[in-house]
């Protein structure tokens, strides 16, 4: 790791006061599950982080009836958020279905939305990797990309975004609220395209100061599902958030791209009377499976299924 | 010999050392306290094959608290070392994660920001890392591991199968497989004059000892190697592992104690792994299910460093019996780090095969599983012609479908598939010789000293159990001490010989204290664990298993997992299920998700920490218990015990593919059985 | 150069106060600096949840956690419980080896609390999810949920 300087920050405008002066670049610190994790591994190297773990910690009504969650709100305490439970369930379940009780009791909102990859070539300093080392060559492509993104990938990066909050997040139609403007969360990630370095939209200086999640009837019926190689602790292959209640729909995926992956179409197809099936289809008729990725597309299809059939 | 009766032997002690463990008080090989110690941190290749050409440490050497930075150059120099020990001794590279380097600094984290400052200039060579069964460098060892003949034939195999009545020709593959144990492999080494003492996690102080003299060239009286409490091995601390000999290395350098963990990331490479396999398995039969020809060949593979032969097929010389049979081993020369040991090394990647293929043959007859195992169940050992010195697989497999509830066919309940599968499980009984040190201390209480090694199997325990017994006194009148080379020499805890070997040379130590009027005693059973009958002595068991797999996400999950074993007297229920239980969880793991991919372009791993190579965690191990059947096998030594660390892992990844494939009809025979390879297809 | 900050932090009720790297995760600061070598390191990447010590009366992995990032913090380390799940482990054989078990105690004390504190249900599910960022490579995970079943 290299060596840093440690700052606590007051207020945002303080987070914000020194924030990019510093040689190496400076970073936010929310819970540091991921970014202490990638200074140790020598992928991320800043010279200064500002912690602001303990700016924003509450989570509150929003005007219209909605949540408005903190940046530094921890992952267990929304999950265990009463609100929550019972008006996003699927935003409960899917902090629930991530990391584990330590590492949430750490993670920030902020942070979650903000990890890294989990590609396996991006975490490893002496492999190329274009997401990590520009230019240097996408290994997974041609290499290990089993679990890697099925849509929207391009030949720069095929890496998919890991948060399982996120894509419960899509599909509530959150916004992210920065130190500057609210940003949609569906337009929070970004493609890879030929920037695979940029994961989001977010300036570096850009402070997450808050999610608000609008009210939603229909969230109120919803599921996550995670399909994952072990029972617990483990990274999604796929996931689905969704909600129904034979009427109004929402569904995202996670685990198929590089950013949680609402599914306008199939929502669209569903609202057009489609099967469960056909809309899942109508999804994933753009999917670009990679060499050994494609059972990511029937995997996707029939989570779905199964998540809507749960709903209905 | 005779098996005495016993009072404290056999019943349920807590570990000795348990309320240092719960407390945080059992120390490990890290954690002991030593002035002045300087931390080290290994720099590993970041190629797999090649030359260093030049090296430039200016930076690392310039960084803060950095102390020495070691490499071929100026690092001590080893004539004797051998192997993957022979570090930091050329410009050679022969695979990915080397060691090529060592920082060492005044702290941890002076020394890991150092690490990646050395900078290495590769003449790059093209490499090879990836098994194929038709692979252009496969050849034929000498022997499999330890002194096995690599090949094996009898009869007239093609023929045979020919003839069958029914017959399969099945290829099962294993992945690569990490050990994984909980503490990282760590050493302290200290210099003192000519004589070296190491903290180090191992499971065994005397090879460990043998091997660091012969590496450094010096008498083994000047190196003491301690290891009182080790955080798992699972085979990977058997043998030294490069980071000790770089520890020390770095240590005699730098002239000052030197403290070395290596990395979750680092243990991929550096401390061991099972090889991948490649097994094609062809067994037929006649019309009532007896075996008439069993063909078992092996690719696997081993490195250009060292070779390790894995005795994959050799399980299936003695398990059934059969005319015709053959066995085989090949093995690649990869620029790979050299295999090494996994707990069943053989037995286990051998077993999945052999009695996946059983259950594709009971199918293919018509006959259930139990059923075509019991009637081919040999009188003798089918290899050596030997009597078994007992062999209950019989009584395991009937028990165990008593107790299981043994009703195979697919069940559906909702949208999960539920079926059952079972495998037989097999591992020698060993015993190797080992020194015991006994005294009376005059106040009703004893001390045992014992090379041994405690990694969890309860050994401190069930030694401690053995003296009591022996001396007829209660457990709380006996300290045992253990984990220290400067006791007399005994064998490693491995291949499931530790309390087989340690524990004689206890009964051995006690029955001569109390029967002479010496207050101390020392014994040596070299003179004795060679003169044995021919016998064929094995232990056994049976495992049954109950999968559910979600037919819409083809999520696999042991619901049932059930072992009933056949291992001799049982000297610690307590521990000894614990042990039982822990091998079929790694079983599990082993079936269901353990694996570490290859980067063939990268000459790489690509899984190299604990969230990239998935082993089970609690939600994964819902019911799973472990029994055994009544049995006293006075052949092996006098405890009547046969090992229990490996056979629990046998048969566990054989029975959980039989189940999943009882549920859905889907047979997947290249391990791991993760979703991917499912979905689509129940 | 190594960046040095003060810090203050009480472990186990003792008050300490010292000058650590920035760099130095607090379960380095309990092992390297304060002597307390009962939290173990398994992976030193939040994977295997050995380092698991209670923060604040929260359990939270040590490994990741910045000593700098924790002034003033109140921590709990297996060496500081004082808890009849200790006991209960030791009773139903809840570990092996021993190394994954200070993270395995202090996760399921803070578990506990958790499972209150959220009005949650305790059944064998529960601990069992709960409890999977502790990983056993012993597989003592059968013993562990009993353990934690008699004290719940
Ligand atoms: C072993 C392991 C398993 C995991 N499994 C899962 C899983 O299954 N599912 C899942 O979803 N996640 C999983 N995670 C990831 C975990 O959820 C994230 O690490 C965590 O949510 C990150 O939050 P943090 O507060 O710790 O972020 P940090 O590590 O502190 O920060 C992450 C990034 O966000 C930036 N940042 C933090 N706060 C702000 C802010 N307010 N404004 C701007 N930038 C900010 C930081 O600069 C940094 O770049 C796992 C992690 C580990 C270690
Ligand atoms: S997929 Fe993206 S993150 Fe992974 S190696 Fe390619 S560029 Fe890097
Ligand atoms: S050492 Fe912290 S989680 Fe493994
Ligand atoms: S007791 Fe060994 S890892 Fe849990």
């Amino acid at each position: 790791m290299e060596p840093f300087t440690y700052r606590r920050a007051s207020s945002t405008e303080d987070a914000l006061a020194t924030h990019g002066s510093a040689t190496r670049g400076a970073k936010f610190l929310g819970g540091g599950t991921n970014l202490v994790d990638l200074m140790r591994l020598g992928v991320e190297t800043p010279s200064e982080l500002v912690d602001v773990s303990r700016l924003e910690c509450s989570i509150d009504a929003g005007e219209d009836g909605g949540l408005r969650i903190g940046a530094g709100v921890r992952n267990s305490e929304l999950a265990a958020d009463r609100r929550v439970r019972s008006r996003y369930p699927a935003l409960a379940q899917a902090l629930l279905a991530g990391a584990s009780g330590q590492l949430r009791n750490l993670a920030t909102t902020g942070g979650n939305l903000l990890q890294r990859t989990r590609c396996p070539y991006f975490q490893d300093v002496t492999k190329p990797c274009n997401k990590r080392e520009p230019g240097s060559g996408c290994p997974a492509r041609e290499g290990e990309h089993r679990n890697l993104a099925i849509v929207g990938h391009s030949e720069h990066c095929v890496a998919t975004h890991p948060s399982d909050m996120a894509v419960a997040l899509a599909a509530f139609d959150a916004v992210v609220h920065t130190s500057r403007r609210a940003i949609p969360l569906v337009d929070f990630h970004r493609l890879p395209e030929d920037e695979p370095w940029r994961d989001t939209v977010l300036e570096p200086d850009e402070l997450i100061v808050a999610v608000e999640v609008p009210p939603l009837a229909v969230a109120a019926r919803s599921t996550y599902r995670k399909v994952r190689e072990r029972a617990s602790f483990a990274f999604a292959l796929v996931s689905v958030a969704a909600a129904y209640d034979g009427n109004d729909i929402r569904i995202a995926f996670g685990g198929l791209a590089h950013k949680p992956w609402r599914a306008f179409a199939a929502e669209e197809a569903i609202r057009s009377g489609a099967s469960f099936r056909d809309a899942a289809e109508a999804e994933l008729e753009q999917a670009k499976p990679l060499r050994d990725n494609a059972y990511k597309v029937e995997l996707a299809a029939r989570t779905l299924v199964r998540a809507l059939e749960e709903l209905s | 010999m005779s098996v005495a009766p016993t009072r404290v032997v056999g019943t349920p002690a807590d570990r000795l050392e348990g309320r240092d463990k719960v407390q945080g008080e059992a120390t490990y090989a890290y954690e002991y306290e030593v002035e002045h110690v300087a931390y080290a941190t290994p720099v590993v290749s970041t190629i797999a094959k090649g030359r260093i050409r030049s090296i430039d440490s200016s930076a690392a050497l310039a960084a803060d608290g950095v102390i020495a930075v070691l490499t071929w150059e100026n690092a001590p120099k080893l004539p004797k070392a051998e192997g993957e020990l022979a570090i930091l001794q050329s410009p050679q590279v022969s695979y990915r994660g080397q060691i090529v380097g060592a920082v060492v600094a005044e702290s941890y984290e002076a020394a890991r920001h150092a690490e990646l400052l050395v900078r290495f200039e590769y003449d790059v060579e093209e490499h090879d890392v990836e098994l194929r069964a038709d692979h252009p460098t496969l050849y034929k060892p000498g022997k499999v591991n330890p002194e096995f003949p690599t090949d094996t034939e009898e009869g007239d195999v093609e023929r045979a199968l020919e003839e069958a009545a029914h017959a399969i020709d099945e290829t099962y593959t294993t992945p690569t497989e990490h050990n994984n144990a909980m503490e990282p492999h760590a050493t302290i080494a200290i210099w003192d004059g000519p004589s070296l003492t190491l903290y180090d996690s191992n499971q065994g102080a005397h090879a460990h000892r043998e091997t660091f003299a012969k590496t450094f060239d010096m008498p083994p009286e000047q190196v003491r190697v301690i290891a009182r409490h080790v955080g798992g091995g699972f085979g990977s601390k058997g043998t030294p592992r490069p980071h000790a000999v770089l520890a020390a290395l770095a240590a005699r350098h730098v002239e000052r104690p030197v403290k070395l963990a290596v990395t979750r990331q680092q243990m991929f490479t550096l401390t061991g792994y099972r090889t991948p396999t490649i097994q094609r398995l062809r067994l037929g039969c006649d019309e009532r299910g007896m075996l008439t020809a069993i063909a078992h060949d092996v690719v696997e593979q081993t490195s250009t460093v060292d070779e390790f032969a894995e005795q994959t097929a050799v399980v299936t010389r003695m398990l059934y019996a059969s005319p015709n049979r053959r066995t085989t081993h090949r093995l690649a020369r990869l620029d790979v780090p050299t295999p090494s040991w996994m707990r069943a090394p053989g037995e286990c990647p051998g077993m999945y095969a052999l009695e996946s293929a059983m259950d594709e043959l009971a199918i293919a007859a018509g006959i259930d599983p139990i059923e075509l195992r019991i009637r081919n169940d040999p009188e003798i050992d089918p290899e050596s012609g030997n009597r078994f010195s007992t062999r209950n697989l019989v009584a395991c497999l009937r028990e165990g479908a008593d107790r299981f509830g043994w009703k195979p066919g697919s069940r559906r309940n909702g949208r999960t598939l539920a079926g059952l599968g079972v495998a037989a499980s097999t591992y020698p009984a060993r015993r190797r010789p080992s020194q015991a040190h006994a005294r009376r201390n005059g106040d009703g209480t004893f001390t045992m000293r014992v090379g041994a090694v405690d990694i969890g199997t309860g050994a401190r325990t069930v030694l401690a159990q053995i003296a009591a017994d022996e001396l007829a006194v209660e457990l709380d009148r006996i300290h045992i001490e253990i984990g220290d080379s400067a006791f007399g020499s005994a064998p490693v805890a491995g291949g499931s010989a530790g309390a087989s070997s340690w524990g004689t040379a206890v009964v051995r130590a006690c029955r001569l204290l109390r029967a002479g009027d010496e207050d101390e005693v020392h014994v040596d059973t070299s003179d004795s664990a060679d003169a044995e009958e021919p016998l064929a002595k094995h232990g056994f068991g049976a495992i049954f298993v109950e999968a559910h797999v979600d037919v819409d996400t083809a999520e696999v999950r042991v619901a049932r997992a059930l072992g009933v074993f056949g291992v001799g007297r049982i000297l610690n229920p307590k521990t000894a299920r614990s042990q039982l239980i822990g091998g079929m969880t790694m079983g599990i793991g082993m079936a269901l998700m353990e694996e570490t991919r290859v980067d063939g372009r990268l000459g790489a791993f690509v899984d190299q920490d604990l969230a990239m190579y998935h082993v089970p965690v609690n939600a994964d191990v819902l019911d799973v218990d472990a029994t055994w059947i009544d049995e006293d096998d006075p052949h092996i030594n006098p405890m009547g015990a046969k090992g229990i660390g490996e056979i629990g892992i046998v048969g566990t990844a054989a029975a959980v593919a039989n189940a999943v494939h009882d549920a859905t009809g889907v047979r997947v025979r290249d391990l791991p059985i993760t979703p991917d390879k499912l979905v689509g297809r129940i | 150069m190594a960046e040095l900050q003060p810090i203050a932090l009480t472990v186990n009720g003792e008050h300490h106060s010292l000058v650590v790297d920035t760099r130095t995760s607090l379960l380095d600061l309990l092992r390297e600096h304060l002597g307390l070598t009962g939290s173990k390191k398994g992976c030193d990447h939040g994977q295997c949840g050995a380092c698991t010590v209670l923060l604040d009366g929260r359990r939270a992995n040590a490994c990741l956690a910045l000593a700098v990032a924790h002034d003033g913090a109140d921590v709990v380390t297996v060496e500081g419980l004082d808890h009849p799940l200790q006991d209960a482990f030791v009773e139903r054989d809840a570990f092996q080896c021993g190394y994954c078990t200070p993270g395995q105690l202090c996760s399921a004390v803070g578990m506990l609390d958790e499972a209150e504190r959220w009005d949650e249900r305790l059944d064998a599910d529960y601990v069992r999810d709960r409890m999977s960022g502790n990983i056993c490579r012993c597989g003592a995970y059968p013993n562990i949920v009993a353990a934690i079943e008699d004290v719940a």
